[in-house]
Order: C-alpha cells, then structure tokens, then sequence
C-alpha cells in the first residue's frame, strides 16, 4: 500500500538525515580548532558535504509529513523524535575520537548510500546518488588517517587504540537491523543490513589490522535509531535548536 | 503603450547564461561548469534547471539568484529556477574551454573521467604554473568543495587542483 511505503521511506529518510545532521553538527564545532590548517578545512568541508545532504533527506521526510519543511525538521523536534545512531551523538573528544568516529560512520555510509542507489524509491536513489560521491571522499580521508595514527607514534597509536576502544561499541547499530530495516529491504527501498554488515566487518578488519589497532569485544550499544539516546543528545540539540526555540521563525 | 518584448529563445537564454560567472571561480561561467541541465519555456514561464556541484555548497543558492537576475536584466520576468539533483554533478560536464580557462587561472583541471567510488589519488597533476608533473597531494579537501590542495615540487608553489568528481 501507498501509505505503508511512504512511512517507511519517511522513516529511512529521518535516520539517514538525522545521522547527517548531527555528525555534521559535531563535526562543524572543530571549525577553527583543527590541529593543523589543512584539516581544518578539511572537516569544514566534510560537516558541510553532511549538513549538504540533511537538507536533501530531511526534506523528504517533510514531503512525507514528518514537518513543513527540511529546516522545521532539524529544529523542532525533540530528542526523543530524533533517529540518528548513538555513534555520531558521541562528543568529539581528542582529535583520534574525531577520526576514529569519522571512520567509524563512513564505512558504513558510503555502502549504504551505494546500496540505496539502487532504492525502488526514485526519491531516495537520487539523493544517495549525489550523496555516495562525497562519501567516498570522506571515507578514504578518515581510513587513511586511521592508518597513519594507528600505526604512527606510541602516543598516536594509544590514542587511536582508546578511541577505538570507546567508539567501537556504537559502531554496531548501523548494521543491526531492526523491523523498520527488515521491513526496508523487504520492499525493495534500501539495501539488507545483514549483508551489508559482512562487508563492513570485513572492511574494518583490514583497515584496523593495517592500523595495527584492535577492536574490542562486547556488546553493542543501540538505541538512537528507536529514539533512546544518550545523554549527549539534548546537549546537542540546546546548542543547534535554541535560536529557533527562542525566536521561533527567526529569518536573517 | 509598449510593445511586449517578443519571447527570447532558448538558444538566447543559453547565450545570456555564458556570462554569468561562477561567483567563487569567476573565470569560468555557469554553463561551462556544466551546472545549467535545461532552459525551457512551460507555457510562458521559462524555467531554468541547475545542478548543485556538491550537495552543501554554499554557491548554490547565489548561483541561483545570479542565474535569475541575469534573466531578468534582459527583460524576462516569468522565470523560475528549478533544482535537479540526478543525474549527479560530474566534473566530466566541464567544457574542455574551460579546463583551459581554470589552467590559466591557476587552478589544475580535473583530470581524467570521474568515477564515483574511485578511492585512489589521481597519478600525475600538472602544476598550472610550470607545467612540472612533479607534484604532491597536500589534503584532498581545499578552499572550496570542489578543490584539493595540491604543492609543486619544482617550482615549489601550492596550487589548488579541481578534484575529478
Ligand atoms: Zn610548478
């Protein structure tokens, strides 16, 4: 039925513009506190590539009823409304957390954005299509870097280690389906998670071998995509919705 | 009472097009970056489509307004500017005049075709000042979303390089 698609593809709208949303939040806050120039310039441009496509999927999620329009979205609703992983809404850390998160999420974005080119939904193949071309870059940034710390000084490497050690339990709700996944690639509208979840455990492993880096063992931490979040969540949103909050339709 | 203009064709509106500039790259226009996809009268509103290069940049919108304006000035006032976002943006659209114009502005044109997913650094840039292929990537990310940071080894100076997309 009409209506049962359109929730869901509203639904997977919400989790990937939300995942956009507020990883480019986070990361747009090193803006001028980067260690060096050329990543500072280089996280600016990826929070905008992110910010970039929250406005693409948020505003078909409007489309679909979850607002009147991308930006009421993002700023109205509370914490509880939001469908992101517990992955990006962890805080930004010491640089290595920065990346380790970074790489963390895009191993799983691009081929997600990749499986989603091939959506039964016109909508969202589109906006995976301009999507996955600015994935890629971010992904072979943050893979490379990984390397490079992971395998670097005694202190980059420990860095890198505590990061991973930190991240990598937040890291599993990207691949765990849940019934609104399942009910996704049942109907055609987005890649199965399982399957893509093989190809991501595969890919972390040769890069974090190659960083020299080990993931830990234990149980993965979920709830963002049901609404369940941790704490950081409302610190985010009272410092990205409070001028809408205050002034509310606020233009300049 | 004066006449009404009569209804510019859209061979006239791509003409108008070619000299508004890119508003950060200015020595090339929006048409050469390949940014217009379609100018068509809808009854009689002429709607123009355009691109995003990347889904966040900021030109976006001011190219929008520019497009507009430039449209206006030549007395067309039912225009509407519409956003298409697939086919993607590639660097591929980029006129090969163009190229050259970036080249002359110091900017290295993208080179080779782009290929979504291609996760590898691009072999061997030219450096648009000497022309030595002695070259180096400094970060992949640079001044606009479109660039990348690039340093010459010869002549020693950086140079920005318009990343294959
Ligand atoms: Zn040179």
């Amino acid at each position: 039925m009409a209506g049962d698609t359109d929730k869901l593809v509203r639904d997977l709208a919400l989790r990937m513009g939300d995942n956009a949303l507020i990883l480019g939040q986070r990361v747009s806050a090193w803006c001028g506190h980067a260690p060096v120039l050329e990543e500072d310039i280089a996280l600016a441009n990826v929070a905008l590539d992110l910010i970039g496509q929250t406005k693409l999927w948020l505003g078909l999620a409007a489309d679909l009823g979850a607002g009147a329009n991308a930006d009421d979205v993002a700023f109205l609703r509370d914490a509880r409304a939001f469908r992101n992983s517990l992955l990006v809404e962890q805080p930004n850390g010491d640089y290595g957390a920065t990346l380790m998160r970074q790489f963390l999420f895009d191993a799983w974005h691009y081929p997600m954005l990749n499986g989603l080119k091939d959506s039964a939904d016109a909508r969202v193949a589109e906006i995976a299509e301009k999507s996955a071309k600015e994935a890629a870059y971010h992904l072979e940034r943050s893979s490379d870097f990984v390397v490079r710390l992971g395998d670097g000084s005694d202190e980059s490497r420990a860095r890198m280690q505590d990061a991973l050690d930190a991240l990598y339990p937040f890291a599993g709700e990207l691949t765990t389906p849940d019934e609104t996944d399942d009910a996704l690639a049942a109907a055609g509208l987005a890649p199965d998670l399982n399957a893509l979840g093989e190809h991501y455990d595969a890919y972390l492993d040769r890069v974090l071998s190659e960083a020299t880096l080990t993931a830990p063992e234990g149980a993965v931490r979920k709830g963002g995509k049901a609404g369940l979040h941790t704490e950081e969540m409302g610190h985010i949103l009272a410092d990205m919705q409070w001028l809408q909050r205050a002034y509310p339709g606020a233009t300049w | 009472m004066t006449p009404a203009l009569a209804k510019p064709t859209t061979d006239d509106v791509w003409r108008w097009l070619e000299d508004v500039p890119d508003p950060e790259i200015p020595v090339v226009s929006v048409v050469d970056l390949g940014i217009i996809r379609n100018v068509e009268w809808r009854d009689d509103t002429l709607i123009v489509t355009v691109t995003p290069t990347y889904s966040g940049c900021p030109a976006t919108a001011v190219i929008a307004m520019e497009v507009e304006e430039a449209i206006r000035r030549r007395g067309v006032d039912a225009v509407r500017i519409e956003t298409q976002i697939s086919p993607a943006w590639t660097t591929d659209w980029i006129t090969d005049a163009a190229k050259e114009k970036l080249k002359a502005y110091g900017i290295a044109p993208p080179k080779g075709a782009s290929c979504a997913g291609m996760l590898t650094a691009p072999a061997e840039i030219e450096c648009p000042r000497c022309g030595s292929t002695d070259t180096s990537e400094i970060s992949r990310f640079g001044s606009t979303p479109c660039k990348a940071s690039w340093r010459c080894n010869a002549c020693l100076e950086p140079f920005d390089y318009f990343k294959s997309f």
